[in-house]
């Protein structure tokens, strides 16, 4: 606040101790209960990733670094492995389909621009249990999709399309879209066409402008789309939860089944710790980017 | 030369024609893989088959079934069940979207209209829980409530279980961030030069939030807390982790549903909450037009 307060008549409280009060009241409701349920819990995870299991669930107080070691196990490798695997097709499939639709949407004109923008905004305001579902109701065994190639007589026996990598991929990539979509089309918006026109007065093709031009006037909205998709992905839950089974296990079901199932809570804090670190890392290296290229 | 030239623009012609028609064609396509999935999920929920997708003529017996609770003893769906949930998620939408609106409002105006230290501190605690994935956030609070419950009844005696309130203390922690982001973004846009004219004109600090900044932040405020209903009313995984024996919320009692086994009633169910969920669209944007 740049206002100078000598000017303004004299208040019956000292302002300075007023405004400090007023501040504390706004900052302490949300920040108290930041801090206590969501904080806390989370260093308790961290503190739990470092002690021992319990004989019967719960913990030991004993320290240990077992856990972290217990990862290099090759079935938690793999999770592990599949998990950023996964997030990173659907990132790179999100990233081929959601690019040419928000360049379609915004070369359109305005009014078609905001009804378009709607269409992809609105599966956000739906709820994701179900839009997941109508994957299974398309891919399970007597779902759609089987029933339709095999009256076509394309095939003789259902395909197995759920619980496999393919429909956790799928469903990954059809819940996060709209995220690739929305910041690739605001920095779509504001890109000046008229440096398309200088390049190709320049001598330049569709291509190489697009390569050379476009795209890395753009980046921006790549690098924020591609965050918000993989992100989300890496930790999914639900998705593997229904569309891939048993035999598709991400690292967010692999928490589920050491808190719920195997009751080994150390285990299960260390992989949400392993988890958080890895989405904490590009998401703090794109903060400091967007701080810097911001200023 | 120059007819080489000629001929290698009329290519560049052919190409970008055929560009912008991959790119109209494209987009279709991509709309239809976002909403296909949503029509055939609608159109099965009238299916008269119960088994499988092919298709056995029209009903209503799923939504029907869901409204009475179906009694062929197979499916365990009892109408008292549902509505339970409904009331459950309604009641935690509200409680959690109003305090979460409260707070995330008053730390908004901290945020955009002070200078404090450790602001940017309070920046990233805020973007934290967004960032997040869930099921993080959700063990987490489990694992909290695992120990504040062991340590009450130690210390006081006091036995307490999971449910309802531990859900909206849940829904409270991670709407307050994404309430004060869209309230910030409205008080970003403000000009600050009425609130000095309000102060100039004699007005105190408080008079001035009350009769100026809130007025002109009200649709922020309102699509912040609209934004928060609906992440409370469509969250599954930090609800699972926060519930407990009869705090079973709509989306709970749809997961219960699909892994008991898939029938049309899911379908119809879920046909319904898309429904809701289209309306909370339309009046957002009704908001956001004004």
């Amino acid at each position: 606040m740049t206002r100078s307060k000598s000017q303004q008549p004299p208040p019956h409280l000292n302002n300075e101790t007023r405004k400090r009060a007023s501040l504390l009241v706004l900052l302490f409701p949300a920040t108290g209960w930041l801090l206590l349920f969501f904080i806390l819990p989370l260093l308790i995870v961290l503190l739990y990733s470092f002690l021992e299991r319990g004989t019967y669930g719960g913990i030991t107080w004993s320290f240990t670094v077992s856990n972290y070691q217990q990862l290099t196990k090759e079935i938690y490798w793999g999770i592990l492995w599949q998990s950023l695997g996964l997030a990173l097709v659907t990132t790179v499939a999100c990233l081929l389909i959601g690019y040419p639709l928000a360049f379609f949407i915004a070369t359109q004109p305005p009014r078609w621009r905001s009804a378009l923008l709607l269409l992809i905004i609105i599966p956000f305001w739906t709820n994701f249990l179900v839009r997941t579902y109508a994957w299974i109701v398309l891919l399970r065994t007597e779902g759609v999709v089987n029933v339709l190639l095999q009256s076509l007589h394309l095939i003789n026996e259902p395909l197995t399309l759920i619980f496999t990598p393919f429909a956790v991929a799928i469903g990954l990539i059809y819940g996060y879209l709209p995220f690739m979509v929305l910041p690739l089309y605001s920095t779509l918006e504001r890109f000046d066409f008229s440096l398309v026109q200088a390049a190709q007065d320049l001598g330049a093709n569709d291509l190489r402008t697009f390569w050379r031009v476009v795209l890395p006037l753009t980046m921006r909205g790549v690098v924020a789309g591609s965050l918000l998709v993989f992100i989300p992905s890496v930790g999914a839950f639900i998705t593997p939860n229904i569309l891939g089974g048993a035999k598709t296990m991400m690292l967010g079901n692999l928490i589920q089944n050491q808190f719920l199932q195997a009751r080994n809570w150390p285990f299960g804090s260390t992989i949400s710790v392993v988890l958080m670190v890895i989405v904490l890392i590009p998401a703090i290296i794109y903060l400091r980017m967007s701080e810097e290229g911001g200023q | 030369m120059i007819a080489n030239k000629q001929t290698l623009k009329k290519i560049d012609l052919w190409v970008r024609s055929l560009g912008e028609k991959w790119l109209g064609a494209h987009a279709l396509l991509s709309f239809a893989f976002l909403y296909l999935p949503i029509f055939i999920l609608i159109i099965y929920s009238f299916n008269a088959s119960r088994f499988n997708a092919v298709w056995q003529g029209f009903t209503l017996d799923w939504y029907r079934s869901l409204l009475e609770g179906v009694t062929d003893g197979k499916a365990q769906i009892s109408d008292v069940m549902i509505w339970d949930a409904l009331q459950n998620s309604l009641v935690v939408a509200a409680i959690s979207t109003l305090v979460a609106t409260l707070f995330g409002t008053m730390v908004a105006l901290a945020l955009e209209r002070f200078r404090f230290p450790g602001r940017s501190i309070l920046d990233a605690l805020l973007l934290l829980p967004i960032i997040i994935p869930d099921i993080t956030m959700g063990i987490s609070l489990l694992v909290f409530f695992g120990l504040a419950f062991q340590l009450l009844q130690n210390l006081l005696g006091i036995r307490l279980v999971l449910g309802l309130p531990t859900v909206i203390i849940a829904h409270v922690a991670f709407n307050i961030s994404f309430v004060a982001v869209t309230v910030r973004g409205r008080i970003a846009e403000l000009d600050p030069a009425l609130e000095e004219a309000a102060l100039d004109l004699g007005a105190n600090e408080l008079r001035t939030l009350w009769r100026v900044i809130l007025p002109l932040i009200w649709p922020g405020i309102f699509s912040g807390a609209l934004l928060a209903f609906t992440l409370s009313l469509d969250d599954f995984v930090i609800t699972f982790f926060t519930a407990g024996v009869g705090s079973t919320t709509l989306p709970l009692f749809v997961y219960g549903m699909i892994r008991f086994s898939v029938t049309p009633a899911i379908n119809a169910i879920s046909t319904l909450m898309l429904l809701a969920s289209l309306l909370l669209v339309v009046s957002s944007l009704t908001v956001r037009e004004q």
